[in-house]
C-alpha cells in the first residue's frame, strides 16, 4: 500500500525522489481521509518553496485542505491533469495522482522524513486516537 | 463518524458523491433518528402551535403536515420544524436534534393555555427513504397504499410489522417517505429496507449527502441560513410566515420588519470558474463585503459550485455579479434563483 521507496509526512503527504527532483503526492490515507476529491489547486512552475511551506489546495465536497511540501526546493512540474480530474486523487494518489515535481534544494531534508513502516504506525496511532 | 447534536452520525458510507447520485436517480436511505420530536396533546394543542409558530396550523387537515418556524419574541428563528396533525388534539412537532431541549423549554416557558407538551424524542427512531425508486421500494412492506399519500401528507401503518407514522416528506428535493417508530426496531427496519432496496440501487447515505441535497434543494439548515439572528422574510420563508393568521410570538416584531423594509435578503448563488465558496466565506459587492456565504459547497447533481448567502435586498437581484472570497482572492460568481435543482415531475 505505502511504497517503500517513498518518504512521508506528518501532514500525509509522500515524497519519492530520483536524483535531484522529488515527485510529491498526498497519501491513500489522506485521500480516504477527505472523501471525494472535487478540487486541486496547484503552485506554478518556477515556484520556491521551503520545506513545510504550503504549495497548494485540495478539496473535497466536504473540507479544504492545504498541502504542504515536504522538502525545499523549485517546482519544475505540476499534474496539470488533476485540475481537470481532481478524482483522480482517489483512485491512484500514489501513482498518476502525484501533485507537483519538486527539484531539491536541499537533499539532507529527506533524511528528517519517515519511512514507509514509520508512516504506517504513525496512521495506526492516528486512526487510534480518532476512534477513542 | 462525526458528533452531530450529541449523536454519533456517519458522515458518509460510500461517498458523499455517490450517495448524492443514488438519491437524486435511485434512491438512498438515512437514520434520522436524531431528529427531535416534541408532542402537543389536549384541547389547546392547536393554540399552542398555533402561539409558537409562525405558519398557519389551523389550515391542516388532520394527517397533514406543515413547514414552519419557531419563533423568538423578536420573530426570529429558534428552530425550524414540521408540524404534523395527528388530530384535532394532537400535533407532533419534528425539530432539530440540537435544538430538542431548548426548543421544549421554549414551548414549555410559553404555554399559557394549559396544553400537554411532551419531549418525545427518545420514543422515536427516524429513517429516511428518499429518491425516485422510495415509494417503489417502500411498498412492499407495508399494507398501506402509498401511492395515494399526498406530498405532506402522512398516515399511521406498519412497516414490517412495526407500527409507524409514515410521511411523504424529506430534506432532500426528491420524492420519498420519512418514517417514525419505536426506536427499539430500528435495526429490523434498517437492515430490511437496506437489503429490499439493494436490487433497486438503493444505498445508506450519511450526513454528508444530505447537506448536498438539500443544499441542491435550496433548503434552510438551522445553524446556518436561518438562526436567532435571521427573520422568515430575510431567509426567503415568508411564505410560511402568516402575519393575518393572528398574533403569534414574534408577530409584531415580523409587522414592524415588513413596513420597514428588509435590510437583508437570502440569495442563491453559483461559482463563475471551479472554485468552491464555502460557509463562511465573504460575499464581495463592487469590490466591497456585503455579508457570508450561510452554505456552499459543490453541487454533485448540477455539477456546479453553489451557495446562499445574505446579501442587501438592493443587491439582491437574480444574474448581479457578485465575488466570493476564496481564500483571499476573490472568485466570480452570479446570483441564481432558489432553489438551485427541482425535481422532473
Amino acid at each position: 500500500m505505502y511504497p517503500s521507496d517513498y518518504r512521508y509526512t506528518k501532514d500525509h503527504e509522500w515524497i519519492k525522489v530520483e536524483g535531484s527532483t522529488g515527485t510529491v503526492g498526498i497519501t491513500d490515507y489522506a485521500q480516504h481521509e477527505l472523501g471525494d476529491v472535487v478540487f486541486v489547486e496547484l503552485p506554478r512552475v518556477g515556484a520556491q518553496l521551503k520545506s513545510g511551506e504550503s504549495f497548494g489546495t485540495v478539496e473535497s465536497v466536504k473540507a479544504v485542505s492545504e498541502i504542504f511540501t515536504p522538502v525545499s526546493g523549485e517546482i519544475t512540474e505540476i499534474n496539470s491533469a488533476l485540475v481537470d480530474s481532481p478524482e483522480k486523487l482517489n483512485l491512484d494518489p500514489h501513482g498518476s495522482a502525484w501533485l507537483v515535481k519538486i527539484r531539491l534544494s536541499d537533499p539532507q531534508e529527506v533524511a528528517h522524513l519517515m519511512d514507509a513502516a514509520a508512516y504506517q504506525a504513525y496512521i495506526a496511532a492516528q486512526a487510534k486516537e480518532h476512534s477513542a | 463518524m462525526v458528533n452531530f447534536g450529541g449523536w454519533e452520525m456517519p458522515l458518509e458510507y460510500s461517498g458523499i458523491l455517490s450517495e448524492h447520485e443514488a438519491v437524486r436517480t435511485r434512491a438512498g436511505l438515512f437514520d434520522v433518528s436524531h431528529m427531535g420530536e416534541i408532542e402537543i396533546r389536549g384541547p389547546q394543542a392547536l393554540d399552542l402551535v398555533e402561539w409558537v409558530t409562525c405558519n398557519r396550523a389551523a389550515k391542516l387537515a388532520v394527517g397533514q403536515a406543515l413547514y414552519s418556524g419557531l419563533m423568538t419574541e423578536r420573530g426570529t428563528f429558534l428552530d425550524d420544524l414540521l408540524v404534523h396533525k395527528i388530530s384535532d388534539t394532537h400535533y407532533l412537532l419534528c425539530v432539530n436534534a440540537s435544538n430538542q431541549d431548548r426548543d421544549f423549554d421554549h414551548i414549555v416557558s410559553q404555554n399559557k393555555c394549559e396544553a400537554e407538551v411532551e419531549n418525545a424524542g427518545p420514543r422515536y427512531s427516524q429513517l429516511a427513504i428518499q429518491g425516485p425508486r422510495a415509494k417503489q421500494i417502500l411498498q412492499p412492506f407495508t399494507p398501506v397504499a402509498l401511492d395515494p399519500i399526498r406530498y405532506y401528507h402522512f398516515v399511521f401503518g406498519k412497516v414490517a410489522g412495526v407500527a409507524c407514522l409514515i410521511a411523504r416528506t424529506g430534506y432532500t428535493g426528491e420524492d420519498g417517505f420519512e418514517i417514525y417508530f419505536d426506536p427499539e426496531f430500528s435495526d429490523r427496519l434498517w437492515n430490511k429496507l437496506l437489503q429490499a432496496g439493494e436490487p433497486f440501487g438503493l444505498i445508506p447515505c450519511g450526513l454528508g449527502a444530505r447537506n448536498t441535497l438539500r443544499l441542491e434543494a435550496g433548503m434552510c439548515l438551522y445553524g446556518h441560513e436561518i438562526d436567532e439572528t435571521t427573520t422568515p422574510f430575510e431567509a426567503g420563508l415568508g411564505w410560511i410566515c402568516k402575519l393575518d393568521k393572528g398574533r403569534f410570538l414574534g408577530s409584531a416584531s415580523l409587522v414592524e420588519q415588513v413596513q420597514a423594509g428588509l435590510r437583508r435578503q437570502l440569495a442563491g448563488f453559483e461559482m463563475l470558474d471551479r472554485r468552491i465558496g464555502r460557509d463562511g466565506y465573504p460575499v464581495l459587492i463592487a469590490g466591497q463585503q456585503a455579508g457570508r456565504v450561510t452554505s456552499g459547497g459543490p453541487a454533485p447533481f448540477l455539477k456546479k459550485n453553489i451557495g446562499m448567502a445574505y446579501v442587501p435586498p438592493a443587491s439582491s437581484s437574480v444574474g448581479a455579479e457578485v465575488e466570493i472570497g476564496v481564500r483571499g482572492q476573490a472568485a466570480p460568481a452570479r446570483l441564481v434563483a432558489l432553489p438551485f435543482y427541482k425535481r422532473p415531475r
